[in-house]
């Protein structure tokens, strides 16, 4: 990815490597993720389960589990969070980063009324008193637009419903007015009206407040209303990166292209079987060494399976001057 | 608030919840009225009247030295509540931060902690106190301080395993995520989600505590005269087996009652507590 040399920006990871222990040895979880965000930007993370969407998020909380090893770089505002000790950490967290979780039911803890845990993070950070702590709760609630909020402040989670306990940790995560918002398929626990009500409510609220987005999804569609940037995931690397538009326009990459050949749409005739991608995803226990998309992939040749792929630049820059990097040696042929 | 309406009335509608709690509530009657009155103080020795036979002036006769049998089971439940609340306090008290410490830090901590508490938990509490009572001599302290041991590695594991399964929810993460440190989520999270366990396992080592006293003092190793205990109560009974086979009846029986009652109520609040079946209403 080409390397602007702007002011500081929001988030600039490079090169972020994660290996997990496992019981059949290291698995190479992420394998360098580089990612750069100015503040006010919406960038999509997608790719399908296991290619390290939920654990590229979670390194960037420093929520990895402990025995994780990481190396490279995370740059919060200029600030390095690799290797961060936690008590700093903790201040981070809630304050200038915070995360919306995938499954809301769970999310918030079944023994305490809301109010008090929207409350958590403005005692934790913000030091409040309890009465204004709550009064703020209110305010974060109507903003989040949870209707009958007031009543709502000493319900319980389990009496309001996915949407609106969704709703609920949106307002937690904006408690403090972080500067960059994760949320991890916010909407896949939810259902399709609802989904849509969600992610235009986070939209709002990270334009309004001018905050960075990193959206994770495995849903195209829902990426491209959403995110200014998409970054396609496979295997633990990101494969392709591009502005939205250019991205729905030019697709290099050919794990993006079965992505896209993948969806269902609408008008096909009856009985057309969806094209799929043959083969599952590698075992991140025995990556290749080259591509780990080789083994599935129509385009590949042998030099794919040896040798790591390099990022190449796709020449069309989108309309926001936005770079369209592709890491595979071979997307002009098709 | 509605929701504790409901968790009561679902409780009083739980036979073994209602019986156990019944039996205990009249263990714990039987010790606050001893505490002010019993039929005859438990001190006064009545040597003419040994091994009277139930009358209307001893409702349970009385043993080999003419002390009432009433009076001596009713203050003698002092003895054995007095032990209970104290061991298990004991386990709860160092056992469940031991537990909730391994379950936050996991790695060596936890390891430490659980091999000390496998290794505590290998020897049998009545050995256990055996050994006390050898080094420290015989007494109710000295049994107390034994089960109350014996206690807190029942407690240390059980709080682990349910703060372990605690800490693998999402909001323990989301707490994390909203910066929250491992003391301050384990005291707002985890506890109050392991509370329910904790209540229905002291339950039972409470009826265990009960129990094991009673052996102590039944092998002279407990509470020591005049003070009376169930458990003596049966050791004395022993010499007069063909005599007054009776006088073991009645510390036996009390001894049963309060270790069931105490045990259908631990059964009963674990359903009661239980939150899967507190929705499926």
């Amino acid at each position: 990815m080409a390397d602007m040399s702007n002011p500081t920006p929001l988030l600039q990871v490079s090169d972020l490597r994660v290996t997990l222990p496992t019981a059949r040895g290291w698995a190479q979880a992420l394998r360098g993720v580089s990612l750069r965000m100015e503040r006010g930007q919406t960038v999509g993370l997608i790719g399908e389960s296991g290619c390290g969407k939920s654990l590229t998020a979670l390194a960037l909380m420093g929520l990895l589990p402990e025995r994780a090893q990481v190396s490279g770089s995370i740059l919060l505002h200029g600030q390095e969070l690799v290797g961060m000790p936690e008590p700093q950490l903790c201040q981070l967290r809630g304050a200038r980063m915070a995360m919306i979780f995938q499954e809301p039911m769970t999310a918030l803890n079944p023994l305490h009324p809301i109010w008090k845990q929207i409350a958590e993070p403005l005692r934790l950070h913000q030091h409040m008193g309890v009465a204004e702590a709550k009064a703020r709760a209110l305010e974060l609630l109507d903003r989040v637009q949870l209707p009958r909020a007031r009543e709502r402040l000493d319900a319980y989670p389990h009496q309001l419903s996915g949407g609106q306990r969704q709703r609920v940790m949106i307002s937690i995560a904006l408690a403090c007015s972080p500067d960059l918002l994760i949320a991890d398929e916010p909407t896949t626990a939810l259902d399709v009206t609802v989904q849509k009500e969600v992610l235009a409510l986070i939209k709002q609220l990270v334009n309004e407040d001018g905050m960075g987005l990193l959206l994770i999804s495995h849903d195209l569609g829902l990426m491209q209303d959403q995110v200014d940037r998409v970054m396609v995931m496979y295997g633990g690397s990101v494969v392709e990166s591009a502005a939205t538009p250019e991205l729905f326009a030019h697709r290099a990459h050919p794990y993006t292209r079965g992505l896209f050949a993948a969806r269902p749409r609408l008008g096909l005739a009856r009985g057309t079987r969806l094209t799929t991608i043959s083969g599952s995803v590698p075992e991140l226990m025995d990556l290749p060494a080259g591509c780990a998309f080789a083994d599935r992939c129509t385009l590949a040749a042998d030099e794919c399976r040896h040798t790591p792929p390099q990022v190449e630049s796709v020449g069309l820059q989108g309309l926001s001057g936005e770079p369209h990097a592709v890491s595979c040696p071979r997307w002009r042929l098709s | 608030m509605q929701d504790k309406n409901h968790a009561l009335r679902r409780a009083l509608r739980h036979p073994s919840f209602v019986a156990g709690g019944a039996m205990v509530l009249l263990l714990v009657l039987c010790a606050v009225l001893s505490l002010f009155w019993s039929p005859y103080p438990v001190a006064d020795i009545d040597i003419p009247n040994k091994l009277a036979s139930p009358s209307a002036a001893h409702w349970m006769g009385t043993d080999s030295l003419g002390r009432d049998i009433g009076s001596l089971l009713l203050v003698g439940s002092q003895n054995s509540l007095l032990v209970g609340f104290i061991a298990v306090g004991i386990g709860l008290g160092v056992g469940v931060p031991l537990g909730l410490l391994a379950s936050a830090r996991r790695g060596w901590v936890e390891e430490v902690i659980m091999r000390a508490s496998d290794f505590t938990f290998a020897f049998p509490a009545l050995l256990s106190a055996i050994m006390l009572t050898a080094i420290y001599g015989p007494g109710l302290v000295v049994s107390i301080a034994a089960i109350g041991i014996f206690n807190i590695p029942v407690f240390a594991r059980i709080s682990r395993g349910a703060a372990n399964a605690v800490w693998s929810r999402d909001f323990t993460a989301a707490a994390r995520a909203a910066g929250k440190g491992p003391v301050s989520i384990t005291v707002a999270h985890v506890l109050p989600n392991i509370a329910s366990v904790l209540i229905v396992q002291a339950t039972i080592q409470f009826a265990i505590a009960i129990l094991a006293e009673a052996a102590l003092s039944y092998l002279g190793l407990g509470t020591q005269p005049p003070q009376p205990s169930w458990g003596r109560m049966l050791n004395e009974a022993q010499s007069q087996m063909f005599q007054a086979p009776m006088l073991a009846v009645y510390p036996g029986a009390a001894i049963a009652l309060a270790v069931l009652g105490l045990n259908l109520l631990g059964d009963g609040l674990r359903d009661v507590l239980d939150p899967r079946l507190a929705r499926q209403r």
